[in-house]
């Protein structure tokens, strides 16, 4: 038994991935989102590896890269689409590993989809609606009853709803199926039913696909207002390098599931390294 | 503004509305003795097959799973029904009223408790597999009741598994089901029955629990992200409407004085998932106009004898037909949105 415990000197000691950057006003808290050595294997295909983050409590983050480098495999690891084969996520400190995509979402992880993925049927309030779901609750038997919660839980949530349409100006559209509504629309309704689970990071995947300029500057806008209005941590993956340089503090550049480069702006776009992924070595003569 | 307001209520108890004009006319006829006796005999299983479509569109419509065991629940609920309405006359000698309601009650609780043990292993599966495995459910559930025997002796229920020679008064034998049956069943009980159905049902959708029930079938991935636990509302969606298929049976076992498992097979089901389907999926009054339309059909045709289920084909392949033909539902939709707009101008001065 004894010969069995390690002895000191056998330790291998490894550098700990928190060379991390964080907003200087976020030092004083707790990042909202650590994770360290992320990676997952499809088969033998290793998707992720060695994926390490730290964001900042009110950090608005990025992440980029070429298509096909993981970034979508990253936002499922940390809801928990997808479960990590390594590596660990912790968020507000508290460790997820064992949860599940629900569970992620109460400890205040909520996102938003590539392809919009609203419940098509129902109405945009009713959208929210969901979103609210643990936040202002009451059971089965009051809602078929119709007992008081029934009607305070109702009023509170239809009041709350309509509050958080009015960030992107959609009260108006509260009666209409979510399904009809025109693209930048369901974005948005995206982002307001990811809001109304009251999360401590917001995941957007590709928030202006499909915008056309001037919906994505209002987007700009409206990101760094609720990021404002919240107080909440915001991580984005963007193509569009004009929203994601103008308003993204940390950025973290993926390429084959791995992360090439982490900074401010200035210094991913002088990265020698981020330029090569995107467009190629340059030729030398 | 007042004429929006009135149709939107009557839109929002329209089936409400359908229930109870349809009875006050059925028991003004009864009373007044112009129903005919065939068509009289009609009214209670009319009123157990709107329960059973109205439940079982809570699976398919709202819940967004095909079920094709829904049958297997109903045979559930009868057979609890007819033990416990025995028990309780034998024992206690209540009221039929009373017998009635326990019976019911204890049919609804039964098959909501096989409804959740069904729904653990069933609920794992989706699409094609869910419906697979719930059919094989339905089988396994009339094949068990066929080697089950119950019998009262004293104050005690006795059940065995094969073995027909037990003390007391046998209830239940097996394959011969339950044979001299009171029949304690009354048409203001499925009346009543119907209306508590509606109002389960539509008092569920309407609230946060249907919503949640809904938001599983329109996108399950986008569910779980809002933090929706989906197993719990799949499950409350599916026992819910065990239950109150269960109860249907209920009432449904104590119409007819003998009923045996083979009743409850794989076509009755079928024949529920028809009137779901043909009333429109989602669609509660649908559902209501539909079982009683085509319950009643080929019961009243009985008249043509031979030709029978070939003009309850026809209209079945017609109803198919009209309701997916793009010009119908066209012109239907474009008569809707006249009288809409008609209204809203009439209502659009005082409105604003």
């Amino acid at each position: 038994m004894s010969d069995k415990i390690k002895r000191k000197s056998d330790t291998k000691m490894v550098p700990f991935p928190s060379h991390a950057i964080v907003p200087e006003r976020d030092l004083g808290s707790r990042p909202v989102l650590e994770c360290s050595h992320l990676g997952i294997d499809f088969g033998g295909l290793r998707a992720v590896d060695d994926f390490n983050l730290t964001i900042g409590k009110t950090e608005i983050a990025g992440l980029i890269g070429p298509n096909g480098a993981g970034k979508t495999t990253v936002f499922n690891l940390l809801t928990k689409v997808y479960q990590p084969t390594s590596g660990t996520i912790m968020v507000n400190g508290k460790d997820t590993a064992g949860m599940n995509t629900a569970q992620a979402n109460k400890l205040g992880l909520a996102r938003t989809f590539q392809n919009i993925r609203l419940f098509n049927q129902m109405t945009v309030e009713d959208n929210v609606r969901i979103g609210l779901h643990n936040q202002i609750s009451y059971g089965m038997f009051s809602g078929i009853l119709r007992l008081p919660p029934y009607w305070s839980g109702e009023k509170k949530q239809h009041e709350k709803a309509m509050d958080l349409l009015s960030i992107f100006h959609m009260e108006n559209m509260a009666n209409e199926k979510a399904g009809s509504l025109p693209y930048g629309a369901q974005r948005r309704l995206e982002i307001v039913r990811a809001l109304a689970t009251n999360p401590s990071l917001l995941l957007l995947d590709e928030p202006a696909a499909g915008m056309n300029p001037k919906e994505t500057e209002e987007l700009m806008d409206n990101i760094i207002k609720i990021r404002d209005q919240f107080q909440i941590a915001i991580m984005l993956i963007e193509h569009d390098m004009n929203l994601v340089m103008g308003i993204c503090e940390g950025i973290c550049v993926l390429n084959f599931g791995r992360v090439i480069a982490k900074g401010t702006a200035e210094e991913i776009q002088h990265n020698p390294e981020v330029i090569e992924a995107y467009l190629g070595r340059q030729k030398e003569d | 503004m007042k004429k929006t307001t009135v149709s939107k209520l009557l839109q929002k108890y329209l089936p409400y509305v359908i229930v109870i004009v349809g009875f006050a006319v059925c028991q003004s006829m009864v009373s007044a003795g112009t129903m005919p006796r065939t068509t009289k005999s009609l009214l209670i299983p009319v009123c157990v097959y709107i329960v059973m479509a109205v439940s079982l569109n809570l699976t398919v419509g709202i819940s967004g799973e095909l079920s094709l065991g829904h049958a297997g629940f109903m045979s559930i609920g009868a057979f609890t029904g007819i033990v416990i309405a025995a028990y309780v006359r034998e024992v206690f000698g209540c009221s039929e009223s009373l017998q009635l309601l326990i019976s019911i009650a204890a049919g609804g609780v039964m098959a909501g408790l096989f409804g959740f043990l069904i729904g653990i292993p069933v609920l794992r599966l989706q699409g094609d597999y869910l419906a697979i495995v719930t059919l094989a459910f339905g089988e396994i559930i009339r094949n068990i009741l066929n080697c089950i025997y119950i019998s009262v002796d004293g104050s005690a229920l006795r059940f065995s598994f094969n073995q027909p020679n037990l003390p007391g008064k046998l209830l239940f034998r097996g394959p011969t089901g339950a044979t001299g049956v009171t029949r304690i069943a009354t048409f203001t009980a499925g009346f009543i029955l119907v209306l508590f159905t509606l109002f389960v049902v539509l008092n569920l959708v309407h609230s946060r629990s249907g919503r949640a029930i809904m938001a599983v079938r329109d996108n399950k991935i986008a569910a779980e992200a809002c933090g929706l636990d989906v197993t719990k509302y799949r499950m409350m969606a599916f026992v819910t409407s065990a239950a109150l298929a269960g109860m249907g049976g209920a009432l449904f076992g104590q119409n007819y004085s003998t009923l045996t498992p083979a009743n409850f097979s794989f076509n009755a089901s079928i024949l529920i998932l028809v009137y779901v389907v043909l009333g429109g999926i989602g669609n509660i009054t649908g559902s209501i106009i539909a079982a009683t339309i085509l319950y009643v059909l080929p019961e009243e045709l009985r008249a043509f004898a031979d030709y029978r289920m070939l003009v309850y084909a026809v209209v079945l392949i017609g109803v198919m037909l009209l309701t997916n033909n793009r010009t119908i539902k066209n012109f239907l939709n474009s008569l809707r949105e006249k009288i809409r707009g008609n209204e809203e101008k009439k209502g659009g001065a005082l409105h604003e």
